[in-house]
């Protein structure tokens, strides 16, 4: 099935940024026991697709003898397998489990703690809707009777079933819009719920008078269908946060767990994060994170702090140099002596600056609680004014308050609150379609309204990896030594170097990597040595400012690689698709001056920053927004989390690091930068469709009002009102994915998908 | 009339079932998994239901 051919794609690309599987004693301090020898554990598995991923997961990890069972959830990406501590006697390894899950192709991430309670609020909420649908048809039908000609002694039969049913549906479903809105009025604000809290108790209290009096009308329909129409976009909205965060936390994770502790006797310990104190000693093998800030006490390796600077070249490290926590340790083991606790390392550091930058955002307010500030105190206005009115014509309190009540009931936001909810439930799963993953609503309102786009360099524009440019210019025998060479590194420069030389004929002799120059292999045709300069070649030489490696056999040159960061694909289509929408386009970049210089030119960009602290990146997007400008910020690294969160709106790709993943707003799950034009469009006719909603809610008061104040609201007449300008809201939402079906292909796969995407008018 | 005495509380009788069915299914977990249950209908297996 192509679908999980992509799947597989997809995980290994994250594999490639991020580390391999969790270690051992991280899955076991991961897992929960379940009692009876019994441990559970929790995966997510990024690249499930389909039906087929789903078997093959479930299928592989049933073999298992530790296996107790296994069930792979769809919806969220995730895999909970529950496994025996003991088989046989033998304590079981956990491991095991994560590596079936690759041996079919899967990468399996653990995720953070206190993410894998079931959402309650949820249940919640469709517990209340599933009770006031109980509740609305079965009154429904009572009141179709009563329209239908019941009277007297039935109708007041009807009237006190209807009664009955209602009470509890409305304290039991109406408990989140009373919470609400009584929270909103005891700290001075009126919000969406007021008047829904208020229509719904009084039109209960008029009718359940009216059906006391022996009346002919009562409104007990109505006020729970209120409550029905209304949960379901509560339920919307809260479904669409959900179920993009649980995806987006799910993805690799940047910080370690625990770490190899070497106590003052030597022995080992792995311990968690939060447990390791300064001065400790700590061991960090090739290919693991740097779990604290520390000081290398022995050995020697290349450090990845793409993630920390956006430097896209490996740094060499030995004893004495000093390391950051969450950079990715590539050629040799470690010993590290720690100088800050989890909480002082430079990750905390970041969170501060993030929270510091917050700000901005925050400020932002919802469409829905832009249009309630407006809204709902002219409805109360209204019904109070008609009250007056009805009060000085007639006299009448009894036919005055019915009045009050009807207008509160016609004009209550039940298509107001569909309105804003039902378009972003669709235009997000029109997103997630595309492999775009949006964390909540008001990101597409903020994207909408964007007017620059501020791009991050190493990671986003460029994927991180270096690519062989000069392959050829070089001979393809020395290639090919070298690519064999570079099969026992980590490297990203030997990752491409293989990359390019498709399959190796391995060399035959000792091969060893030497943490922080490079690899050499005795042959029998001498000495091979792939490294810098120096390290091959024997003279200092002059460092060329390009990547390069070189491959030398007893010191004689024999071939110069060339490297260059590759750029992430769709990147210069992207850049003007941008400006073909308005934006203007910018870089921000923490890499030296000349590599960005370099790419702003390729990619036609005038303005671009280089050399940017995370905090310089920041006071970039805080002085566009005091320009008037609100920015979308499209980040990956650490140090681009700040930014992420101090701009409008932000995005980041899936193999982002974790930080800034949380602060990014969107994650895109392709390679494609086209992702970005991709999901602004969407937002934007997302939030025309949304204006039309508005616009449809207001015109259908203008109409319905008056025949309300005017006295001509029976129930009949609000219930089909209230429903008839629902539907039109839902039917005008869907128009969305209409659209989308005509353009975008079901699934795009991959990039290839995304570029008919772009291709939208 | 008099047979609405037992109409409507049959009507409610039943349509609490629904509800009541509704509710047991939620609670069980049914919901959990929306896309994989799609994909699992087709699936053969062994035709034996999972164990939770």
């Amino acid at each position: 099935m192509s679908c999980c051919a992509t799947g597989v794609e997809g995980a290994l690309e994250i594999e490639r940024a991020g580390q391999g599987l969790p270690a051992s004693e991280e899955l076991w301090l991961a897992s929960r026991a379940l009692g009876d020898g019994l441990r559970q554990t929790d995966l997510s598995v990024p690249g499930v697709h389909c039906g087929a991923c789903i078997t093959t997961i479930e299928g592989a990890l049933r073999k298992r003898p530790e296996v107790e069972r296994a069930r792979v959830n769809l919806s969220s990406r995730r895999v909970s397998v529950v496994w025996k501590e003991e088989v046989d006697g033998q304590r079981s390894d956990p491991l095991e489990i994560a590596r079936a899950i690759r041996g079919c192709g899967y990468e399996s991430h653990l995720f953070a703690a206190g993410e894998e309670e079931g959402d309650v609020l949820l249940k919640q909420l469709i517990r209340a809707v599933a009770v006031s649908g109980f509740a609305a048809t079965n009154i429904m039908l009572l009141s179709v009777s009563v329209w239908s000609g019941a009277d007297a002694a039935t109708r007041d039969l009807f009237h006190w079933v209807s009664a009955m049913i209602a009470a509890p549906a409305m304290i039991y479903s109406g408990r989140f819009f009373y919470q609400s809105a009584w929270n909103a009025l005891r700290h001075g604000r009126t919000n969406m719920d007021v008047p829904i809290a208020l229509a719904v108790t009084l039109s209960y209290g008029m009718s359940l008078h009216e059906t006391i009096g022996h009346g002919a009308h009562a409104w007990f329909d109505a006020s729970v269908t209120l409550l029905f129409f209304l949960l379901i976009g509560r339920t919307l909205d809260h479904m669409m946060r959900g179920r993009a965060r649980s995806a987006i936390s799910g993805l690799a994770r940047l910080s370690p767990r625990g770490a190899t502790v070497v106590n003052s006797d030597g022995s080992r310990d792995y311990r968690p994060v939060d447990e390791i104190k300064p001065g400790e000693r700590l061991l960090v093998a090739a290919g693991e994170r740097i779990p604290v800030d520390g000081r290398v006490l022995s050995g020697a390796s290349d450090l990845d702090r793409s993630v920390v600077n956006g430097e896209s070249a490996p740094v060499a490290v030995g004893a004495g140099d000093s390391v950051q926590a969450g950079t990715l340790n590539l050629t040799g083991p470690l010993t590290l002596e720690a100088t800050a606790a989890a909480r002082d390392s430079f990750l905390a550091e970041i969170t501060g600056l993030m929270e510091a930058a917050e700000g901005g955002r925050a400020r932002y307010r919802r469409i829905a609680d832009r249009a309630a500030r407006y809204y709902s105190p002219a409805v109360h206005l209204l019904a109070l004014l008609s009250f007056i009115g009805w009060m000085l014509v007639e006299g009448d309190v009894r036919h005055a308050m019915l009045i009050a009540v009807a207008v509160l009931i016609i004009t209550c936001p039940c298509a107001l609150g569909l309105a804003v909810p039902v378009v972003q439930v669709v235009a997000a799963g029109r997103l997630f379609q595309g492999g775009v993953m949006v964390k909540d609503g008001s990101a597409m309102e903020r994207l909408a309204e964007i007017d620059a786009v501020l791009l991050d360099k190493t990671g986003t524009l460029t994927m991180g990896e270096p690519r062989l440019v000069n392959a050829s210019e070089v001979d393809p025998g020395a290639l090919a030594t070298a690519a064999a060479l570079a099969l026992h590194s980590r490297h990203p420069i030997a990752t491409a170097l293989h990359e390019a030389s498709g399959a190796v004929q391995p060399l035959v002799g000792e091969i060893r990597e030497i943490p922080g120059a490079g690899i050499k292999g005795e042959t029998s045709d001498g000495m091979y040595r792939l490294g810098s300069r120096a390290f091959a070649c024997g003279d200092a030489g002059a460092a060329s400012g390009q990547s390069e490696a070189i491959l030398s056999l007893d010191g004689r040159e024999l071939a110069c690689f060339r490297f260059e960061d590759r750029l992430r694909p769709a990147a210069r289509e992207t850049v003007e698709d941008l400006s073909r929408l308005g934006l203007t386009t910018g870089i921000l970049s923490g890499d030296r001056e000349p590599v960005v210089a370099a790419l702003a030119r390729r990619l036609g960009i005038a303005t671009w920053r280089a050399e940017l602290s995370p905090r310089g990146k920041v006071d970039a997007c805080a002085a566009a927004a005091e320009g008037g400008h609100r920015v979308l910020m499209v980040g990956d690294g650490i140090n681009d989390a700040p930014a992420l969160r101090a701009a409008h709106v932000s995005m980041a790709p899936a193999t982002a690091a974790d930080v800034g993943r949380q602060a990014a707003d969107f994650v895109f799950m392709h390679r494609s930068l086209s992702a970005v034009p991709f999901a602004i469009e969407t937002s934007r006719r997302a939030g025309r469709l949304i204006r039309e909603n508005f616009a449809l809610a207001i015109g259908y008061n203008v109409i319905a009002v008056p025949v309300a104040i005017l006295g001509y609201a029976t129930p009949l007449v609000a219930a089909v009102a209230m429903s008839t300008s629902s539907l039109i809201v839902v039917f005008n939402a869907l128009r969305l994915k209409g659209l989308g079906t005509a353009s975008a292909p079901a699934s795009p796969p991959h990039a290839a998908g995304l570029q008919t995407v772009r291709s939208l008018p | 009339m008099s047979t609405l005495i037992y109409l409507i509380p049959i009507a409610l009788f039943l349509g609490g079932l629904g509800l009541a069915a509704f509710l047991w299914a939620l609670k069980s977990g049914q919901y959990e998994d929306l896309d994989g249950a799609s994909w699992r209908v087709l699936d053969d297996g062994d035709g034996k239901p999972e164990k939770d």
